[in-house]
């Protein structure tokens, strides 16, 4: 038992002194993917390369770098896949529009339906009694 | 010799259920045939509980010669988890898969209704060809009766995580949710067949779009409130492909539960509502595929299998295919729709539709985005939280803004006026509790747009409780006790959106977390509260060794109360668990999760403390809102016996 959680040992939890530079450290790691696991977050994860890479968020920040140098910085090393947020580039444009051309679709179907029916003139007097 | 009676069980199953399909597709105008399609919907699921109970039976005798068994079971299991093991793996739950189907195709052969001849044999025979493809599926592809040769003297045990009083009831429910979706598909392709979808379809329609609905909602929460406590996160929602695989179909579960209501009172929408519920069952079969094919990696793919994976996604085509097919061709026949105006409940309807339609497709795009992209060789991304928070989020949020217009206003032609006059102590209420809420949280607008909304909801689904009160003369308990169920559910549902909204937006905004290492005798201030750690020891459970950790929590009010985690060490699996520590007070929860022993300091752990403000209110909402579905099928029973 105790030869198990020896090696399973870690080494102490890294964060920053400064209260607001551990929220912005904390959710960076929110948005930064745990290389090795399946599908967490290195601020879920007890994996050794997760505990490393949260104490190298909290390194770069305390080095001064903005958020943006620093998703840049892990992207640079372990690539896009690292990053929650997938940068708008000329792959992803379509995802981060998904909203907007899915939206805008809608909206014409809803106003072509409402013109084709109002165009068959209707009555529309409410009728009594209905919820 | 009971696996083999098992899978002739199923094969039997298969079988009827493609008679069941071919008497009712193809002779829907025969009321004998009808009425042989209906039987062999019976029997079918007959047949199919039959094998599912011989593949239990299996489980409790740890028959280790059957594949299945010998890899997810093991002798000292519990006896619940025995049970349960039967569909907590790919093999099993695919076999409950089918019995949910078969036995949704003999409840509706069952009751006949008002429904006309066609459409009833039709829909049965649709319902027989779903159940058929999902039993193919399982007995050539993944068949839970398969033997081992030779066969090992113990089994490998369940995947630890998966050791939960909540397995028995989580997948069941998903399932019934998922395989709920089926019976709409039926119906809208009947129709489709039929070229015919009136009131009287969409009154059939209505309540299995709502047990869908309900279970999704029940066993989404469930699931969420499992990870919750389970995988020591502190988080309850992850965006995680299997978790949008289950809240696709419940976007489109909850838009059709809206739509059909529509076209049962009005007669309008029906070709949407056919179109929904062919992309909502859609979207249910292309979340077993996400699950089943392992091409998403999530804790929740057990069964990576590429052969699996394209089988189901040629389910999914056929499925797809011939629903848009049949659409295309037969759409334009159906019924002329009855008009509204541009303020209605009808048209606040529609756009309740289009917010959880657009909503879905964002999701399903999110999801599946990665795929595409490494298909034509773009790399590797990911799709995470932050970009379904940034999208997902605004779009619920309109609709949110809208929805306690809708049962303001009448069918056909709505007062605007009248119902923002009514509804003007709720907005008076949200905007108060939007300004307060910046004040406090320092302008940090998302979050207190979020808490303005949730009291919106709320306090409009009171208020339209409250005008219905005020209809009528008569004594106020007495209108109260009048008050038709119909009402009570679907304020139940609105109001528990707007918990729901409530406890997620706090705990999405204001959860603070802290790692420390703490040694026994050291303690940490945290959220208010003092934490020490008391003492670390070792215990033994039925199937595990654990690490407990005792700790004293001293309230800001001088109370102390005792909190314990644990690290549980099961002997046939790798991977420690956590068993988290949670105190609920009325503010939230404070949870505590044990870590790994520190190298620096001697006896030292690392514990991961977390404060998740007003969490419970996202599992209450979640409650409310299966009340709210719950009840809204007792009220369609109730009227339709009384009008049959």
């Amino acid at each position: 038992m105790s030869l198990i959680a020896l090696l399973l040992a870690t080494t102490a939890p890294a964060a920053l002194g400064d209260p607001r530079q551990e929220a912005r450290a904390q959710s960076l790691d929110q948005e930064i993917r745990c290389v090795q696991c399946e599908n967490e977050p290195i601020a879920q994860s007890t994996a050794d390369i997760a505990v490393d890479m949260r104490a190298l968020v909290r390194e770069r920040i305390a080095a001064g770098d903005s958020d943006e140098e620093i998703r840049a910085f892990f992207r640079q090393r372990y690539g896009d896949f690292v990053l929650f947020r997938p940068p708008f580039d000329a792959r992803t444009w379509a995802l981060w529009a998904a909203p907007l051309l899915l939206g805008g679709a809608g909206l014409i179907a809803v106003l072509a339906n409402r013109r084709r029916r109002s165009a068959a003139a209707v009555d529309f007097a409410p009728e009594e009694g209905e919820r | 010799m009971i696996a083999e009676i098992g899978a002739f069980a199923a094969a039997l199953a298969l079988a009827l259920s493609l008679g069941q399909g071919a008497l009712g597709v193809f002779y829907p105008q025969s009321e004998t045939r009808a009425a042989a399609a209906a039987a062999f919907a019976q029997a079918t699921a007959l047949c199919s509980a039959l094998a599912f109970a011989l593949l239990i039976t299996l489980f409790l005798q740890s028959d280790f010669s059957v594949a299945v068994v010998a890899s997810h079971s093991h002798i000292d299991k519990p006896l619940l988890y025995k049970i349960a093991g039967a569909w907590a793996n790919h093999e099993g739950s695919m076999l409950l898969w089918c019995l949910v189907s078969a036995s949704f195709g003999a409840i509706f052969a069952s009751v006949r209704g008002r429904q006309s001849l066609g459409l009833w044999a039709r829909t049965i025979g649709v319902q027989g060809f779903v159940t058929a493809g999902a039993l193919i599926y399982t007995l050539f592809l993944s068949n839970p009766f398969a033997r081992l040769d030779p066969a090992p003297w113990i089994g490998s045990g369940l995947n630890p995580l998966l050791q939960d009083p909540a397995v028995a009831v989580h997948p069941p429910l998903l399932y019934v949710g998922y395989v709920g979706m089926s019976v709409p598909f039926s119906l809208a392709l009947a129709a489709l067949l039929e070229g015919k979808a009136d009131q009287a379809w969409a009154r059939a329609l209505r309540p299995w779009t709502l047990v869908a609905w309900t279970s999704l909602t029940l066993g989404i929460g469930l699931g969420s409130y499992w990870a919750y406590y389970e995988l020591g996160w502190g988080g309850w929602w992850f965006w995680d492909p299997v978790e949008n695989a289950s809240f696709m179909p419940w976007l489109v579960a909850a838009a059709l539960v809206h739509s059909a209501i529509v076209t049962e009172r009005r007669g309008s929408l029906a070709s949407w509502t056919i179109l929904l519920a062919i992309m909502g069952f859609g979207l249910a079969l292309l979340g077993t595929f996400l699950v089943r094919s392992g091409v998403l990696t999530s804790v929740h793919a057990f069964a990576v299998d590429p052969q699996r994976g394209i089988a189901v996604l040629v389910m999914l085509s056929v499925a797809l295919g011939v629903g848009f097919g049949l659409y295309a061709w037969r759409a334009s026949k159906l019924g002329q729709p009855s008009g509204f105006a541009a303020v209605s409940r009808e048209s606040m309807l529609v756009w309740n539709n289009f917010g959880l339609a657009v909503a879905a497709g964002v999701v399903l795009i999110g999801t599946i985005y990665p795929l595409l992209v490494d298909a034509f060789g773009g790399g590797l991304i990911s799709v995470g939280p932050p970009f379904f928070n940034a999208t997902v989020s605004p779009l619920l949020a309109l609709l949110f803004v809208l929805l306690p217009l809708g049962p303001m206003l009448t069918w056909r032609k709505g007062d605007l006026r009248a119902a923002l006059k009514k509804l003007a102590p709720a907005a008076i209420l949200a905007v108060l509790t939007l300004i307060i809420a910046l004040v406090a949280t320092q302008w940090r607008a998302v979050p207190a747009i979020g808490l303005m909304l949730g009291v919106w909801l709320i306090a409009g689904g009171l208020i339209y409780i409250w005008t219905r009160l005020q209809r009528g003369a008569g004594k106020f308990s007495a209108k109260l006790a009048l008050l038709p169920l119909a009402v009570w559910s679907m304020s139940l549902a609105h109001i528990g959106a707007g918990v729901l909204t409530l406890g997620a937006v706090a705990e999405t905004g204001f959860r603070t977390e802290r790692a420390v290492a703490l040694a026994p005798g050291e303690g940490v201030a945290f959220a208010g509260r003092r934490i020490t750690l008391l003492e670390v020891g070792s215990i033994e459970g039925p199937n595990y060794t654990a690490t407990r950790a005792n700790f004293r929590v001293d309230q800001s009010s001088g109370a102390a109360q005792p909190l314990s985690a644990e690290r549980r060490y099961f002997t046939t699996s790798p991977m420690p668990t956590t068993e988290v520590g949670i105190l609920s007070s009325i503010d939230g929860d404070l949870y505590v999760a044990l870590g790994e022993q520190v190298r620096e300091t001697q006896g030292a752990w690392t514990v991961r403390l977390y404060h998740n403000p007003l969490v419970h209110l996202i599992f209450i909402g979640v409650i409310l809102m299966t009340l709210g579905g719950g009840l809204s099928l007792v009220a369609l029973a109730r009227k339709r016996k009384a009008a049959p």
